[in-house]
């Protein structure tokens, strides 16, 4: 009797799993976060940072340019804007990563019940995810925040309720083709709850694509959470915030681009890096491409 | 396989000599040395075969003579020449008039291989235009239609306007084949053309191939890890393993008196209907080819191998002069005289006793439509098992065989309990499995187990080794953690795994050890019943011989009934004691493993065994080819189902009654209505319904 | 199967915006005091609720209202605006037709720009051209429509480089250039991110689509490299790219809130957001209902043209 001789290249010791060394290699991703790890850092630190109060206006030094006093200027009302860039990062980013945490808290479970349940279930559950879909985005989170008060809060809940069927449309896709595999079948085979063959042998074989599509979904998040402060509902002033700086700053165009120009870079900069990870953790996670249509 | 002597190859006209190809990878970590020194000659009219695992780099050669290596790939050394032309140093444009015109590539995987948007005849028709000087319109249509009528498929105007996906599998493997005999091209390169097909379909498809052969006059390079395929149809055979190639020579040569020790292993490694021979596995597995080992490069898994093998360049040897036959090993002298022997087939003392499970009446069907569907009407579901009874004992191998889309794994996964029951019972030690108590419904679970085809795909991609192996011990045992532990080291030891994988995840693992560890779960909490599902089909021949060994020694050491369930005979008769014949949803024959490849038959049966292409070059049988296709199971055949196909078909009995299974002596039942005798007679070859 | 598909997928349609207007209708009216809030903001005084929810006739039974609202969505009639009067349908119909121009326009640059820089892209790819085209799309797919804009604002209309108006709308009727002059810029503004992503959907299949089996069918049948581009990968490679495009009308929808706000562009867009300010809760529920169902109605469209396109879907089941 013949045995399949197995390569002994044994490890001793602790060894990483194999997917964080290609994570950690991957270009788009190590560019991603080189760009976005210095803005979230300092979004953090926020007031600690800051060189002023973000709020307190200096009104001798109305629009000042970048450099002297004031590292990036200051706007109409004479306020830091390097400040107020970073104050407004807190806000932006927590906008986006809090709004697809909540997007991801909805919609996982919504779609590995779909996935695992198949049929009726499925079927309802989707169609109404299907439903919320075909409100454009901005649409149903202007519908949200005209009848919620605007404040941070609810701005992450539109946010969050706009994403969630994208992530269980995903999460369901994925669930679908993992329940079909044989190690599924195998654990049914042996009699195991749905419970454990749920959370155990499908989600941790779904996370892939999960969080694929939540990297990407943080990109949008901003955006569509600075565009709606932009609209002027958003967090509300005074709090600073990028998109109604770059609102506010359309009305002083011509006293200091500078007001403009510095939340634009900031709110291009966190996205695109957001989009370099997304797209580097699908190269990873999740070989096949977009294909997410139906 | 032609039956004519090759006359001596010197006076051929060679159509390609491959010659000392090299040819290299580029990857992440370095090069990989893809093939190595291989040379290779197709003459007019000639079919060679070119026969080798996964990962012998056979279609990397095939390739590389249409010089379509990937980006990263490029012919590092040796010459490739095709009717006199170097196609090495052939031009964009040269290679074009040539590919598709004078060498036609027919790809493995027709359904992947054909454009979807487009018709099967404009497919057809584009390499025609491409080549050809077509007068008129109607006269491309006309070449078009006439390539299909002669790749055989009926109503050639029809499956012109036809887009891919409204084809069988055999009939896009056919329109693929059309493609590439549309203009009458001088080299027609056949890779893995039947692989995925049925074996009914196959012998369809070889059949053709040699009628075509006869008709042109081109050569045809056969490439596949099928050697039967090769004995049936090829004139000559080259033997490729790990880039290199060993054997060149006559098939009758070969496959009788193999002078390498690897071709050698390769013939006795492959089961074989009614040969009495026990399965010969290789040990080991092909090497990486990243690092090539001095010397031979089988020395590492070959019986003769010596000190010699390991440290000098092999060159080819010649075996015999006089029709070209060679091989590249040290010792092939002594490998002629001495061939590595094949022990005869020890017949099971196994006793069958008490029913496990008994079926009866068992009907599955799918798709029963939704609310919709049935609203507008006529929604007829599938039938993937109609009206099935048996019963699987104690210690008994049952096989079910049958072809694709039969029913056979649906079947499998309903006595499980995987699948609900649509009608009928399956009762498990006299209880029926829809009223089984919580605790004997684990009971249930703990003593019937699943393997299934792909082994990858059966272990959770997430888990090590030791979990995978300890979760059953913990749902159906009370053995404390230590106990578990000692228990996953015996299993592993069990099917010759060492414990050195048991931290390991599955994707560590080559195929044959994610077999091994699937059996090794299988086994774990001493199952009475395991449903095999395909357990070897997805594996190379060498590493299936020792699954099916390692199979047989467990059923034995356990005691534990099998349902193993296969597409391919020999691999059912190297298991079983009792073989269940499956088609369209019924079982139609049933009976001891010796009773089932013995006349009477079941004309399906017969039709089945007819078509496996044997090892054995010179031998002659029956050829029973089927009629088209398997019918819908959504809307099977009145009467008998297999009526519409039937070559023994009678007349009016078979459209409107069903025959019954009816035993026929000595547990032997047949569901036909021909008597024991119209089984019996012997049919002739000519009973060819193309 | 066809017309089965036909029908469900109809059924779905209809179905869908039959939800979208019910869910518009709860959303503003059932919630407790929204539709005053929205007229009269979160601080009013009870008085005034009872006020307002009487002109709206919000004091009527539920059902009441709900057939009310139903019926009057599919005829048509979202009632008057609170604040000028006039029928909510006469104000949205004359800057739909508007919006819908300016859609067109953008949806026709993605498809004229995006397209042929996504096939190049997967035709070259991994040379120069590709990783400049897929740096370029990041850029593109990073910017928000209201920075585009602004900029574009900023620095086309403007001396010195004062080539297009700053906003507004002038009918085709006044002549194809100066109202192409008009919606070009918002077209280009509301498309940065669509551009983006168009491309990179049409690189993606279409590399996806090259190294498919019988795209090496079609080489080593002699196909030139052209024919294999145009004739075997460019159908199957844009088919996902008829589902994207019909998506990203959805967020056309969206954006034109914001872009016709920047460039004063008498949409859609920019009536919802005076309704917005002005709490004109009729003229709200049909700004957002009307782009809601014409994106119901792009997305049925193109499933449609998907099976029209793909001969494997014949689609019984989905």
């Amino acid at each position: 009797m013949a045995t399949d001789t197995s390569t002994s290249t044994e490890s001793t010791g602790f060894d990483l799993p194999p997917i964080v060394g290609k994570v950690l290699s991957n270009r788009r991703i190590g560019l991603g976060l080189a760009i976005l790890l210095p803005i979230a850092l300092v979004a953090i630190l926020g007031e600690t940072v800051a060189p002023y109060d973000p709020t307190a206006t200096h009104v001798a030094d109305r629009y000042a340019g970048p450099g002297g006093q004031f590292l990036l200027g200051t706007d109409h009302l004479g306020r830091d804007l390097l400040s107020r860039v970073i104050l407004g990062g807190r806000t932006s980013l927590l906008l986006g990563f809090g709004a697809t945490a909540l997007a991801l808290l909805v919609g996982v479970p919504i779609g590995l019940t779909a996935g695992y349940a198949k049929g009726r279930v499925d079927e309802l559950l989707m169609r109404i995810m299907d439903i919320i879909m075909s409100v454009p985005t901005l649409l149903l989170g202007l519908l949200i925040l005209v009848v919620l008060p605007s404040n941070i809060l609810n701005v992450v809940m539109a946010i969050g309720v706009v994403y969630a069927p994208r992530i269980a449309r995903v999460t369901r896709s994925a669930t679908l083709s993992v329940s079909e595999e044989e190690y599924v079948m195998a654990a049914k085979a042996r009699g195991e709850s749905s419970p454990y063959i749920l959370f155990r042998e499908i989600l941790p074989n779904v996370t892939g694509p999960i969080v694929v599509e939540g990297s990407v979904r943080v990109g949008y998040a901003i955006m569509i959470g600075t565009s709606l402060s932009f609209l002027g509902l958003g967090a509300g002033p005074p709090n600073p915030d990028w998109g109604f700086m770059i609102s506010t700053a359309r009305d002083h165009i011509y006293q200091t681009p500078w007001f403009l120009i510095w939340p634009s870079v900031a709110l291009l900069l966190t996205v695109m890096a957001t989009n370099l990870i997304g797209d580097g953790l699908r190269d990873v996670l999740d070989p096949r491409e977009v294909g997410d249509h139906s | 396989m032609s039956m004519e002597t090759s006359t001596r190859r010197s006076d051929q006209e060679t159509l390609l000599s491959v010659d000392s190809l090299d040819v290299k990878f580029e990857v992440a970590d370095g090069n990989i040395h893809a093939l190595r020194d291989v040379s290779l000659a197709v003459e007019k009219g000639e079919t060679v075969g070119l026969a080798g695992e996964s990962g012998s780099g056979k279609s990397t050669l095939a390739l590389a003579i249409v010089q379509y290596l990937d980006a990263n790939g490029w012919v590092d050394d040796g010459s490739i020449t095709f009717e006199g032309e170097d196609l090495l140093s052939a031009s964009k444009r040269e290679l074009r008039s040539i590919r598709g015109n004078r060498i036609a590539h027919v790809a493995q995987n027709p359904s992947s291989s054909l454009n979807p948007s487009m018709t099967i005849g404009a497919q057809i028709r584009e390499t025609i235009d491409l080549h050809q000087d077509i007068e008129s319109d109607e006269e491309g249509t006309r070449r078009v239609h006439d390539v299909l009528e002669q790749v055989n498929l009926p109503n050639p105007a029809g499956i012109a306007d036809r887009y891919p996906h409204e084809l069988s599998g055999g009939q896009q493997q056919r329109a693929l084949l059309a493609i590439g005999l549309s203009c009458n091209p001088d080299l027609l390169i056949l890779d893995e053309p039947t692989t995925g097909l049925d074996v009914t379909t196959q012998a369809k498809f070889l059949d053709l191939v040699e009628d075509l052969k006869a008709e042109y006059d081109a050569g045809i390079l056969l490439i596949t890890h099928n050697l039967g395929v090769i004995s049936e149809i090829a004139d000559r055979v080259n033997i490729l393993y790990a880039g290199e190639m060993l054997e060149k020579g006559p098939v009758e040569e070969v496959f009788t008196s193999p002078a390498n020790p690897y071709t050698q292993a390769l013939l006795a490694t492959t089961p074989e209907i009614a040969k009495d021979k026990e399965v010969k596995p290789i040990p080991g597995r092909i090497p990486e080819l990243d690092a090539i080992p001095n010397g031979c490069i089988f020395a590492d898994r070959c019986e003769f191998a010596t000190e010699e093998c390991r440290t000098d360049d092999i060159e080819m040897a010649s075996v015999d002069g006089e029709r070209d036959h060679e091989s590249r090993c040290l010792h092939w002298r002594d490998v002629v005289d001495n061939p590595i022997d094949v022990p005869a087939k020890q017949a099971s003392d196994r006793t069958p006793g008490e029913p496990i499970l008994s079926i009866n009446h068992l009907q599955k069907y799918y798709d029963e439509g939704g609310f919709i569907k049935n609203l507008i009407g006529d929604h007829d579901p599938v039938k993937a098992v109609n009206d099935v009874s048996f019963d699987i004992h104690e210690g008994e191998a049952v096989g079910l065989v049958g072809e694709s889309g039969c029913g056979k794994s649906t079947l499998g996964r309903t006595l499980l309990k995987l699948h609900t029951v649509t009608s009928g019972s399956i009762e498990y030690d006299g209880t029926d499995i829809d009223s089984l108590s919580k605790q004997e419904l684990n009971e249930f679970r703990s003593s019937c187990q699943i393997i299934f085809q792909d082994p990858e795909a059966s272990l959770n991609p997430n888990r090590t080794v030791r979990q995978i192996l300890e979760r059953p011990l913990k749902l159906f045992t009370d053995r404390a953690a230590d106990e578990r532990r000692t228990r996953a080291e015996e299993l592993l030891n069990q099917v010759n795994l060492g414990s050195d994988v048991v931290d390991k995840k599955p994707h560590e693992l080559s195929g044959g050890q994610q077999q091994r560890v699937a059996i090794a779960r299988a086994f774990a909490a001493d199952p009475s019943l395991i449903v095999l599902d395909e357990p070897v089909s997805s594996l190379d021949v060498s590493v299936q011989a020792s699954i099916l060994n390692l199979l047989e020694d467990l059923c034995e050491e356990y005691g534990t009934s099998y349902l193993l369930i296969s597409h391919d005979l020999s691999v059912i008769e190297a298991i079983c004691d009792r073989v269940a014949v499956m088609y369209l949803g019924e079982i139609i024959e049933t009976g001891s493993t010796d009773q089932i490849f013995d006349p009477p038959y079941h004309p399906y049966t017969r039709a089945l065994l007819s078509s496996i292409p044997t090892l054995d070059p010179y031998e002659e049988k029956s050829r029973i080819r089927l009629d088209g296709d398997v019918p819908d199971a959504r809307n099977p055949p009145s009467g008998c189902s297999f009526n519409t196909r039937c070559p023994q078909k009678i007349g009016e009995v078979c459209e409107t009654d069903d025959p019954d299974l009816e035993d026929g002596g000595g547990g032997h039942c047949i569901g036909c209505h021909l008597s024991e005798e119209e089984m019996s007679e012997s049919l002739d070859a000519t009973f060819d319904q193309g | 199967m066809n017309y089965l598909y036909l029908v469900k997928r109809t059924a779905i349609a209809l179905l869908s915006i039959f939800i979208v207007v019910s869910v518009v209708f709860g959303v503003t009216t059932l919630l407790p005091g929204s539709a005053a809030n929205i007229v009269l903001g979160t601080e009013a005084t009870d008085a005034a609720i009872e006020q307002v929810n009487e002109d709206l006739g919000l004091d009527r039974p539920l059902p009441v209202q709900y057939v009310d609202f139903v019926g009057g969505v599919v005829t048509g009639d979202f009632g008057n605006s609170l604040i000028s009067g006039q029928p909510v349908m006469e104000m949205v119909w004359p800057r739909l037709l508007r919006t819908l121009q300016l859609a067109a326009v953008a949806m026709l640059i993605s498809v004229v720009a995006a397209i042929p820089l996504g096939i190049v892209a997967a035709a070259k790819r991994d040379t120069m051209v590709d990783h400049l085209v897929t740096s370029g799309s990041y850029v593109g797919l990073s910017i928000p429509s209201f920075v585009s804009a602004t900029l574009l604002l900023l620095f086309l209309t403007t001396p010195p480089l004062d080539l297009f108006p700053k906003g507004g709308f002038v009918p085709l009727s006044d002549g194809v250039v100066p109202w192409l002059h008009h919606l070009l810029l918002p077209a280009i503004a509301m498309n940065t991110i669509i551009l983006a992503y168009v491309l990179r959907q049409t690189r993606s299949s279409m590399v996806e689509t090259l190294e498919s089996d019988y795209i090496r069918t079609a080489r080593l049948k002699g196909v030139a490299e052209r024919n294999v581009l145009f004739k075997h990968g460019l159908r199957n490679g844009l088919l996902p790219t008829v589902t994207v495009l019909a998506l990203n009308f959805g967020w056309m929808m969206g954006s034109v809130v914001i872009i016709e706000q920047i460039f004063a562009f008498p949409g859609i867009g920019e009536l919802i957001v005076q309704a917005i300010d002005n709490r004109d809760l009729p003229v709200i529920q049909a700004g957002i209902l009307v782009p809601t169902i014409a994106f119901i109605m792009a997305n049925f469209a193109a499933d449609i043209v998907y099976t029209l396109l793909d001969p494997r879907i014949s689609l019984g089941d989905e």
